[in-house]
């Protein structure tokens, strides 16, 4: 993130966001750069599938600024993908495609190579013709993530991707954001895993409002913590980082 | 045994017959496929008896079954949208209340002692019926509904897979479906000179849940579908001649058969 040459990716300024009338997220002011790996951490409902909606416009913001200057790759929720569905881990991967190739061709052969090369960085060459609803939890997720490899854009955008997956595929996964960063892409991790983000450049903590912004381990106090959590934290002796969140008036 | 096979072959109308058929499989394993994967057997149904009234206004002023189906739809589609917004009517009531008036509207109207005769033949179809220019046109629909389902596919796939996400796949849900309700009110009309309009739901929901039953992949599912489509056609056909039943009533029946085997087929093998 100190590179001189990185660019900017992603500028948010003074973002408000929400459904019908009620705003669910507000004061959101970031830049995402190239190279660089962002952390969105917070609680469930504190605005992190929002901002990924307003990232990738899906969602018009209520007031701010909200510039993107290049194309975005999406891995969503592995829960929400359909189990029943009749394609192999390679036809998922393929649907990368679309945002780059026009709708009505065909995918050919250079299309199913690239899609194959994508499931070999995930780890899952060997499974490409298995169905998808036959994989594992971890497995499924990093089909996804070879997706938005196939959509080969400098941004990627992950939702919970750590959520059901097993250790194994977790560093896995973690190797391969380090890399795509090494490449120049920008990489921006939602997770509500605190012990998660330290092995990013920046967090961005949200609670329904912006928390805090910058390196983990200058930005993740006791006071952000908790105010990003609503809750108190409990510091486990020997550790010396925040390790646990107790809920409100708990003691 | 080849005489019991070939007799029925020898009349013209009963070649027709099995050449509009094996059209119309095509065309409804194609498109059923998709209406299985997107879980809209139900609307595909609604939609057959929503066009119905559309289909009859259109045969009695001369006018392409096409074109009055198209406005059917769309009729339905503004009611549907009319009767959701009276208070405390849930929108499946809306749906049901809409379908029913005009299919009962269709009927009324078709059944009028001032119609024409043959319009009933829109109900239950006309197999035996079916002339060369038929078969061109229904000829000429299958082959732009196929060309449409394989330009179609990846945002047909992508949109089905997950909904909530394709956006950032670059498929647009909205105009997936759209294309798609075009599809299969295409594949409704093709089926309806054959199988009438209360029977054509058969072919397009039977062979390709008959072949979701055996295969987990969509081009094969494609496929198989196509196969039984074709199957349930020559033994609904033959069942007809030779048992003298309806014939249209006797390929879907064939199909609801192929079906149960199906199904029969998978419980067993997986068991």
């Amino acid at each position: 993130m100190h590179d001189p040459n990185a660019v900017t990716l992603v500028e948010a300024r003074d973002l408000s966001a929400g459904y019908g009338t009620s705003v669910v997220l507000e004061d959101v002011e970031f830049d995402l750069r190239s190279g660089e790996r962002m952390a969105v951490l917070g609680p469930n409902g504190g605005g992190k599938s929002t901002l990924f909606r307003l990232l990738l416009g899906e969602l018009e913001p209520f007031a701010g600024e909200l510039v993107r200057n290049t194309a975005a790759a999406f891995v969503p929720q592995t829960e929400r993908s359909r189990l029943d569905y009749p394609v192999s881990a390679l036809d998922v991967a393929l649907m990368g495609t679309l945002s780059r190739l026009p709708w009505w061709r065909p995918n050919g052969r250079r299309e199913r190579r690239f899609a194959r090369e994508a499931l070999g960085r995930v780890g899952l060459a060997e499974l490409a013709d298995v169905q998808f609803g036959e994989l594992s939890g971890g497995q499924r997720q990093r089909v996804l993530v070879a997706r938005a490899l196939v959509q080969d854009a400098p941004i990627l955008f992950l939702d919970e991707p750590f959520v059901g997956v097993d250790r194994p595929s977790e560093e896995l996964l973690e190797q391969l954001f380090a890399d795509l960063a090494e490449e120049g892409r920008g990489i921006m991790v939602a997770t509500h895993d605190i012990e998660q983000t330290y092995r990013y450049d920046r967090v961005l903590c949200l609670n329904t409002r912006q928390v805090a912004l910058g390196p983990p381990v200058q930005t993740l106090g006791r006071d952000v913590l908790e105010t990003t959590y609503g809750g108190a934290i409990v510091t486990l002796p020997g550790e010396g980082r925040p390790a646990a969140i107790l809920p409100p008036h708990h003691h | 045994m080849v005489h019991a096979l070939l007799h029925p072959l020898a009349d013209p109308f009963m070649r027709r017959a099995l050449l509009e058929l094996l059209l119309l499989g095509v065309a409804g394993s194609l498109v059923g496929c998709w209406v299985l994967l997107y879980e809209l057997a139900y609307s595909t149904e609604s939609l057959a008896h929503a066009l119905f009234p559309g289909l009859v206004v259109a045969a009695l002023l001369g006018l392409p079954l096409l074109a009055g189906g198209a406005v059917g739809v769309l009729a339905a589609a503004i009611a549907i949208a009319f009767v959701g917004r009276i208070p405390l009517v849930e929108r499946d009531t809306g749906v049901a209340v809409v379908i029913t008036s005009l299919f009962g509207l269709g009927v009324v109207l078709a059944l009028s002692p001032s119609s024409p005769p043959g319009l009933e033949s829109l109900l239950f179809g006309d197999l035996l019926g079916v002339t060369r220019g038929d078969l061109v046109i229904s000829g000429v629909l299958v082959a732009a509904t196929g060309a449409a389902v394989v330009t179609l596919h990846r945002p047909l796939l992508v949109a089905g897979f997950d909904r909530g996400s394709a956006g950032a796949f670059g498929a647009k849900p909205f105009l997936v479906d759209a294309a798609l309700l075009v599809l299969i009110a295409v594949g409704v009309l093709v089926g309806v000179q054959a199988l009438g309009n209360l029977l054509v739901i058969s072919l397009l929901v039977g062979p390709a849940a008959a072949a979701r039953q055996l295969v987990d992949r969509l081009p094969a599912m494609m496929g198989l579908a196509t196969v039984f489509a074709w199957t349930s056609a020559i033994a609904g056909l033959y069942a007809s001649y030779y048992l003298d039943i309806a014939a249209g009533a006797a390929v879907a029946a064939a199909t609801v058969a192929m079906f149960l085997i199906a199904a029969l087929v998978g419980v067993l093998r997986d068991t």
